[in-house]
């Protein structure tokens, strides 16, 4: 068997999970737990080797050779327009399938544990499995087409697994808004398409050679309607409101949709659409500024966030804001570096997040916790090296990505982004310097009640104050309000997690320290791997290198620098923790400053207050006003109308159907003898 | 005059009658079901499932039977023509062909699954005898080419639903059921006008008079039979009764009265097939009659379907009753139906064929599950339910697959069909596809905020406790969610059958009028001459 009869079994990698999914929503009950659990994670540990053998047999191939579009079928055919359901086998969708499946092995069998007990546990490894399956045609469609119905999945199991736990409210709204937001982000996508099939006759991503002979207009347009898609499934500004959200979604769920894989999809379109990034300057330019104002503005909001997953739910739209910056100056292979490291150490962060929520009996807020090292080692142990990677600390994965493409947007010149990027990089290095003290050093705020319940009081956000604990274990009756468990505290000792759920942190906190190997900056030696290996994809696009290796390193040493004065200045205002008072150090430094960024500059409020208020408003009136009493009214005065001279030309008249058929045939007949006799036109 | 006119380019049906036995057998089961004594509800039942079953075989042979490879502009298949009422041009004159294929077999599906629902229905003899009646006309409908045989039918339909309406429908049953009859004989008497001022037309021209379609159309839509003038009337005349039937706006104000008052089974086959009487006699007989008008005045349908769209979709999100919802959100679904057919392109008559069967699969089993729901708590509107998704799981969860089928999510067959009439429409009418790309927005809006209020959170009061779905209420839905998520993945087997009358229809179009379709519809890549691979 050659390469390519391997790569033609492409389809393999998403059947595997796909049928999972497929079997465990038809017989999920039955299986029961644990096996359910281990049933979805075989499927993406099968998945994940079948996405091995694909890289290997591609890798075995030429580099000029390295894309191939598996067998498949025609899916949808009409005139000229065809699609046809195959996979493309291209060092970038190889890249994606491999982080996809790996990360999503993990976080399986991390979710093993940790929903343990929940009545719906087979459920939730069906909707894994589908996301997973959804996600890997995503990236290995062969058409923009394909993409979108992957595109969709992702989107239908992120609404699922956001409002898993339904009978909560304000899980079931965040479902709703994750929805509808990526539907608003959709409908650029669709357009794109339109567009891309009335000037190409296809949407494969084999016509892409001929971007380059459309109208400059066209391909901006086109450009900046693939952006439109991909801001709304990337979260970037400005519709990004839909994933601090969906933290309400079991913790695994955020780890793996809302940070690894699903939040990337967009910037993966960007770099599978490259052609006409690389073409127009203004989708370019645009697609940089949104990346870099959603990252500074992401990164400034995190800093004053006190539920822990909402910390890292903003540090998520943060780096994804890095991955749109590194493709707007088309350093895609730095965009898609981010995307893998990041992939690891967010997913360890936000599975650590879930182990110390899990430890800390379903508390979310980190005022209420601190000091958990010593109760969780491996938990503390692995989040801080997830911690070194984010924040940029040499030789952790992230600076290595970070680094990247601070160093690309310099060395092309775009110095205002590189400003933009590197204060992000500080303000990074500072919140989460904020977290870890916060959650693992200081004093152990959680067994002192009265603080706790003066903290809780005091300086709640304002729209979202409801019940933003959850309630992984147990969670048959709702969960108790924040307030309302807080009085449980105080009088119980964190513990560290099951293996299942260690065992994964501990692999990814590898990975988060490792990752960086695959894109080592230096080209003297040939080890920038994933640059040169993803090179003939972004073929055509500038390849943006350092002048000398010292300017190189120049660069860098500030960015360590800079994450130095991150951690250095976290450490200072939080090294203690929080003031005795309860109060946050950082907040009483900024003033009500604080205010406005805990929530977010209250866009999120604004918009929700335009939706329930005008909009609601103005549906309103259509429904009721307009429909019911103009245009139904219409009618119904037509018809009394009618029924008036009836009655006056009638002497006995009952309402009758028949009558009135009768007379609208009488009607019929004298239109028609009129016509008949004096039609000539 | 028969044989003359059967010079025509189709083969007749020599063998069995197929076509006539589809139209006919129902009414044989009305009459049988007549004779049985209302004493004995369960025979009339099993002649009613009979019935209905065989004539869902009837159609589902003649999907094997048709023939892919053979068509043309009116080239129909199976054809049976048999003169009846000689000197006033009538006959009996029925075909199929890629537009009707769909609708028949729709409609065969639909009635043995809207009985199935309704076994507990009261007084179940005059029931079945009604909805028989109807499955019948509603197939002649589909299946007539002699154009007052199809208005027969077409206003025939009105009479049994009427009387299902009134007599087994909600509180205001009498109101709803008297606005519908009223509101839709009203656009037919235009239709009514159209069809004689035709074939009047075409007697004065020196022809024998005739309503065979196969001869009319060809006669209206070349050049120079018609002043224009008088062809744009004849076509607005044909279009206001057909529009009031889709029904588009601002003809729709009947439909959410009808439908919410309708028993579960009217609403379905209401929504499933009755409304795309309306869309089919655009694509049957407006635009190939009228070529040019509906170049011409394409514009005001295009306005009307993205109004259609969005509008009802504003609306089906602020009704409080469930019901009432999805009546609205029928207005939406048909729009997208209106715009790809005024879109002129393939891919727009394709992609609206193709959402008129897809429509009725998910329409109808969501007005199955709405009934159900009903049925359980004695009341539909949405603030009255909650918690859901707790207390019946099952229902719950075949209610939210097939919202989602509705919203049209990639994988379910709604999704090919506005996806094919949104792109076709964007070659031809680019800024009405766009406004009505928004309809994906909203249906995501309308029914997921439905599905929020109405499934999730903690039931309680009188939605706690109340029985899961039974095997017969699964085996009424689950068929149609299982085709509708088949023909999402696999929508090959109608597509090869309804395309090549798209082209067919387009082809017509552009050799009676100086129209023509973007070359990008035909051809696909190969027209993109600018084109080079790397």
């Amino acid at each position: 068997m050659n390469a390519k009869h391997v790569l033609d079994l492409a389809w393999v990698i998403p059947a595997l999970p796909a049928l999972g999914a497929v079997v465990l929503l038809l017989f999920g009950k039955r299986i029961g737990e644990p096996r359910a659990g281990w049933i979805a994670t075989a499927m993406m540990a099968l998945a994940f080797v079948a996405s091995v053998i694909t890289f290997g047999a591609l890798f075995s191939l030429h580099a000029d050779a390295r894309s191939h579009v598996s067998d498949g079928y025609t899916w949808i055919a009409s005139g000229g327009f065809s699609v046809q359901f195959r996979f493309l086998v291209d060092p970038l969708s190889t890249t994606m399938i491999l982080f996809v499946t790996g990360v999503g092995t993990l976080i399986h069998v991390y979710s093993v544990g940790y929903m343990h007990g929940d009545p719906r546990f087979s459920r939730f490894f069906a909707y894994m499995n589908l996301f997973a399956a959804s996600m890997l045609v995503l990236v290995l469609g062969s058409s923009f087409l394909l993409t979108f119905v992957g595109w969709e999945g992702v989107g239908l199991c992120s609404y699922l697994l956001i409002s898993f736990w339904f009978e909560r409210n304000s899980a079931a709204v965040a479902g709703k808004k994750a929805f509808v937001t990526n539907r608003v982000g959709d409908f650029g996508f669709m357009i794109a398409m339109f567009l891309i099939f009335s000037k190409l006759g296809s949407l494969d991503y084999a016509v892409l050679g001929g971007v380059h002979r459309l109208s400059s207009t066209t391909v901006t347009a086109i450009a900046l309607m693939l952006l439109l898609g991909a801001v709304g499934k990337s979260a970037q500004l400005p519709l990004y409101v839909w994933l601090p959200d969906a933290m309400e979604g079991p913790t695994p769920v955020s780890a793996l949709i809302h940070a690894a894989t699903m939040v990337t999809a967009g910037v993966f379109l960007v770099c599978r659409a490259h052609v006409f990034f690389d073409i127009s300057s203004t989708a370019a330019t645009t697609v940089a500024w949104v990346g870099a104002i959603t990252a500074l503005f992401a990164a400034t909001v995190a800093v004053m966030q006190n539920d822990i997953k909402r910390v890292l739910a903003y540090s998520t739209i943060s780096q994804l804001g890095y991955m749109f910056l590194a493709a707007g100056v088309h350093a895609y292979d730095a965009a898609i570096f981010h995307m893998v490291t990041h992939a690891f150490f967010k997913a360890l962060l936000f599975l650590g997040a879930g182990s110390v929520i899990h430890g800390m009996h379903d508390e979310q807020d980190m005022r209420r916790m601190g000091g958990l090292r010593k109760y969780m080692p491996i938990t503390a142990g692995t989040f801080i090296v997830g911690w070194l990677a984010i924040a940029g600390v040499i030789p952790f994965a992230g600076f290595w990505s970070k680094d990247d493409i601070l160093a690309k947007a310099w060395f092309s010149h775009h110095y205002a982004l590189w400003i933009v990027g590197a204060v992000t990089a500080l303000l990074t290095a500072f919140y989460m310097t904020r977290q870890v003290w916060l959650v693992f050093y200081s004093d152990e705020r959680w067994r002192n009640p009265e603080l706790v319940a003066a903290t809780s009081g005091e300086a709640h956000r304002e729209e979202h104050a409801a019940a933003l604990g959850e309630a992984p274990v147990m969670h048959e009756e709702a969960p108790a309000s924040s307030g309302a468990h807080a009085d449980e505290h105080g009088d119980f000792t964190p513990h560290e997690a099951p293996w299942t759920m260690t065992g994964p942190l501990v692999a990814l906190a590898g990975l988060a320290f490792i990752g960086g190997a695959i894109n080592l900056p230096f080209t003297k030696w040939h080890l920038e791997f994933l640059t040169s290996w993803l090179e003939p994809v972004f073929a055509g696009a500038r390849v943006i290198n350092a002048p000398s290796f010292s300017q190189g390193l120049a660069l860098s040493t500030v960015a360590l620098v800079i994450a130095a004065a991150g951690i250095a200045w976290g450490i200072r205002v939080y090294g203690k923790g929080l003031e005795p008072s309860g109060a946050d150090p950082g907040a009483e430094r900024i003033g009500p400053f604080a205010r406005v960024l805990a929530n977010a500059y209250y866009i999120d409020v604004g918009l929700s207050r335009l939706v329930s208020g005008p909009i609601t408003t103005f549906a309103l009136v259509v429904s009721s006003w307009f429909d019911g009493e103009v245009v139904d009214g219409l009618v119904n005065g037509v018809a009394t109308a009618t029924r008036t001279v009836g009655i006056g030309l009638r002497r006995v008249q009952t309402g009758l159907v028949r009558n009135y058929a009768l007379g609208i045939v009488a009607g019929i007949v004298v239109l028609m003898v009129w016509f008949a006799t004096r039609v000539t036109f | 005059m028969v044989h003359v006119l059967a010079a025509s380019s189709h083969a007749t049906n020599q063998g069995f009658p197929l076509l006539t036995a589809l139209i006919v057998l129902p009414f044989i089961g009305a009459v049988v079901a007549l004779l049985v004594p209302v004493r004995r509800p369960e025979l009339i039942r099993v002649v009613g499932y009979i019935t209905t079953a065989a004539t869902f075989g009837f159609a589902v042979y003649l999907l094997a039977d048709f023939n892919t490879a053979q068509h043309g502009f009116q080239h129909y298949q199976l054809v049976e023509r048999h003169r009846w009422m000689g000197e006033f041009g009538v006959q009996w004159f029925l075909g199929v062909d890629g537009i009707s294929l769909f609708m028949v077999a729709l409609n065969a599906l639909l009635f043995p699954l809207g009985l199935l629902a309704s076994s507990k229905v009261e007084q179940p003899k005059s029931f079945i005898v009604w909805m028989l009646l109807l499955e019948g006309a509603v197939m002649g409908v589909f299946l007539a080419l002699d154009l007052i045989v199809f208005f027969i039918f077409f206003e025939f339909v009105l009479v049994p639903m009427y009387f299902i309406i009134a007599g087994w429908g909600y509180d205001n049953r009498r109101y709803a059921a008297m606005k519908f009859f009223l509101y839709t004989m009203a656009g037919s008497a235009f239709l009514l006008v159209g069809i004689l001022s035709v074939a009047f037309l075409y007697q004065r021209a020196g022809h024998a008079l005739t309503f065979d379609s196969t001869v009319l159309v060809p006669w209206a839509s070349a050049h120079g039979s018609l002043a224009v003038i008088t062809s744009k009337w004849l076509f607005l005349a044909f279009a206001v009764g057909f529009a009031v039937k889709i029904p588009l706006f601002p003809f729709h104000t009947w439909l959410p009265d009808a439908h919410t008052q309708a028993p579960t089974a009217g609403s379905v086959v209401l929504a499933g097939v009755m409304l795309k009487m309306g869309t089919y006699g655009f694509l049957r007989f407006s635009v190939p009659m009228f070529p040019q008008a509906a170049v011409d005045l394409a514009p005001v349908l295009l306005v009307l379907a993205v109004i259609g769209i969005t509008y009802g979709a504003i609306v089906a999100a602020m009704q409080p009753d469930l019901k009432r919802l999805i009546a609205y959100s029928s207005i939406a679904h048909l729009g997208f139906v209106v715009l790809g057919t005024f879109a002129l392109t393939t891919q727009g008559i394709s992609g609206g064929l193709f959402t008129m069967l897809s429509h009725g699969l998910t329409t109808g089993a969501l007005f199955l599950l709405v009934g159900m729901l009903s049925d359980r708590r004695h009341t539909r509107e949405i603030a009255a339910f909650g918690g859901l998704w707790k207390s019946i799981p099952v229902f719950a969860g075949l209610f939210i697959a097939t919202a989602f089928a509705s919203i049209g999510l990639p994988g379910f067959s709604g999704f090919v069909g506005e996806f094919l009439a949104l792109l076709g429409a964007f070659l031809t009418s680019r800024w009405y596809a766009v406004v009505a790309t928004t309809g994906v927005i909203l249906a995501a809006v309308y029914l997921l905020w439905a599905v929020q209020r109405a499934f999730t959170g903690e039931p309680e009061g009188e939605n706690v406790g109340l029985p899961d779905l039974s095997l017969r209420e699964l085996a009424t839905v689950v068929p149609l969610l299982a085709l509708s998520l088949f023909l999402g993945f696999h929508p090959r087997p109608v597509l090869d059958r309804v395309d090549p009358a798209s082209r067919d229809l387009i082809a017509h179009v552009e050799q009676t009028t100086k129209y023509r379709q973007p070359a990008v519809a035909n051809n696909g890549p190969k027209v993109a001459a600018t084109v080079g691979g790397k």
